[in-house]
């Protein structure tokens, strides 16, 4: 999957975890811009894992700040 | 999870600005600050001045029933293990000055883990100076940058710093999911070591894991498995060996790590097991190594406890009754508990919101029965809890006494 298909897969899983509709740009930030907290984090990780079938590690995670990391980050994982 | 009731068991990064070190504490101040203006008592700041039991202290000047503990045996002030403290301090003095490696142990530490192999029938007892660095020292020692670490998301602090120092793979899955565990043990490269960490009972709702089955799937997939036996100790199980050994699983679990500070009654932590190779950790485990041993008193009122403890069944049948009846009697005062049944010697009971949790603890504090406030970010799916953690001595009349406390300051905040 393309990084382009892999965005397309996100914005979609990310939805109904966007709570309070937030335009999503590539440097969206999941703590600050979406206030997403560590639950919310922890049940749209699971949701990208399932669709993907991939890991993605809490030391991972760390060093995913932005959406366009995310896409980045599963475009590679995915690829693996 | 957990005992640090105003903090999270999961680090977090807290980003400061400026020059002060403490600015990046500011928003945990101003909630303190909030929190104690309504004219409060500081729940996170209660001093008890006497202790008459295991279940009666006094605190702020009033005669308290002590509901939040975790003593759960009441061995605290066991005329025998409390003989055997004074002894091992008149015979071996106040402490060891040492690590267990050079100076620090005692014959009294091996007796102490000698006491553990016979408690859990297991090869190997490692004791540690609390049961955090117990968790602490082998979770970050035995796997290491490259290894997985497969774990339920509602784990103890101590776990999750076990895992951060250790520098592994860290993977976490909902709250007592078998599921999801299994979804994510499957896709872990393949070749890579896997350790499954698992605690029998979770101290937030006092429920317990499904053992039997989350162990047979970490075995499944090769992954070496360790339970956090911390509160089902001495009560849990036909020996009080834990959820383990309830569910039958004792053979298929490669660690169990506990604490001394529970039902043992005093302070201390270990790891048992029969891996062949487990005593190499006494030299690799730098938690266990790079502090001072328990002074020679502690061990010994630990040895004294944990050998009581395995004649315990009577202590442990009385423990399910009051168990049974504060659940009961709490469920038909209207209150909403954490668990549908009792499941272990904690009960949870859910308050609406932090505010009006604050205020029941202070009302049942002031008609003289003392329970943890926990509140989030703490607690799972951001719930105030006023958690209950029974005692084997608490009487029955007793468990009445504390159910007509709970009715009374139930009426007066309005919850009930």
């Amino acid at each position: 999957m393309d990084r382009a298909a892999v965005d397309t897969k996100i914005r979609s899983l990310i939805e109904p975890f966007n709570k309070k509709g937030v335009t999503i740009e590539e440097d969206t930030t999941f703590q600050n811009d979406l206030e997403f907290d560590s639950l919310t984090v922890m049940d749209f990780v699971a949701e990208i894992e399932d669709e993907f079938d991939i890991i993605i590690s809490m030391n991972q995670q760390a060093e995913i700040e932005t959406y366009g990391q995310l896409v980045d980050a599963v475009t590679k994982l995915q690829a693996d | 999870m957990s005992e640090g009731i105003i903090q999270p068991d999961q680090p977090e990064t807290l980003e400061g600005e400026g020059k002060d070190l403490f600015s990046k504490f500011d928003d945990i101040i101003a909630l303190r600050e909030g929190l104690l203006s309504s004219g409060q008592e500081d729940p996170f700041n209660l001093v008890m001045e006497k202790v008459l039991s295991p279940t009666r202290a006094i605190c702020n000047g009033r005669e308290t029933i002590l509901l939040g503990t975790y003593n759960y045996m009441g061995m605290t002030f066991d005329p025998d293990v409390v003989e055997a403290g004074k002894q091992a301090l008149a015979d071996y003095g106040t402490g060891t000055t040492g690590s267990r490696v050079l100076n620090g142990t005692y014959q009294g530490h091996k007796e102490c883990e000698q006491a553990l192999k016979d408690f859990y029938g297991m090869d190997h007892a490692m004791v540690f100076s609390t049961g955090y660095q117990a968790n602490l020292g082998i979770i970050s020692t035995i796997a290491g940058k490259g290894d997985y670490i497969v774990l339920d998301i509602d784990s103890h602090a101590s776990i999750w710093d076990g895992c951060a120092m250790g520098q592994a793979e860290v993977v976490p899955f909902k709250h007592n999911d078998i599921e999801a565990m299994e979804k994510r043990l499957k896709r872990i490269p393949e070749g890579a070591g896997k350790l499954v960490v698992l605690e029998g009972v979770y101290s937030m709702l006092g429920d317990v894991a499904p053992l039997k089955e989350m162990v047979a799937i970490a075995k499944k997939y090769g992954a070496m498995v360790l339970v956090d036996e911390a509160h089902s100790m001495g009560f849990i199980g036909e020996n009080g060996r834990g959820v383990v050994e309830d569910t039958g699983v004792m053979d298929d679990v490669d660690f169990i790590i506990g604490t001394f500070s529970k039902s043992v009654g005093t302070v201390g932590g270990f790891c048992v097991s029969n891996h062949p190779k487990f005593e190499i950790m006494r030299l690799v485990c730098r938690p266990y190594v790079f502090t001072a041993s328990l002074p020679p008193s502690v061990v010994a009122t630990a040895e004294a406890s944990i050998r009581k403890l395995m004649h315990g069944s009577n202590k442990r049948a009385h423990l399910w009754e009051n168990s049974r009846s504060l659940h009961k009697g709490l469920k038909d005062l209207g209150f909403k508990l954490g668990t549908e049944e009792p499941q272990s010697a904690i009960i949870a009971v859910i308050m609406p919101d932090l505010e009006q949790g604050a205020q029941m603890w202070e009302a049942l504090i002031q008609n003289g029965l003392y329970v943890n406030l926990a509140r989030p970010p703490a607690t799972p799916a951001g719930m105030t809890l006023l958690r209950c953690s029974l005692c084997a001595e608490h009487s029955e009349e007793e468990v009445g006494e504390i159910l007509s406390i709970f009715e009374q300051s139930g009426r007066q905040v309005g919850i009930i």
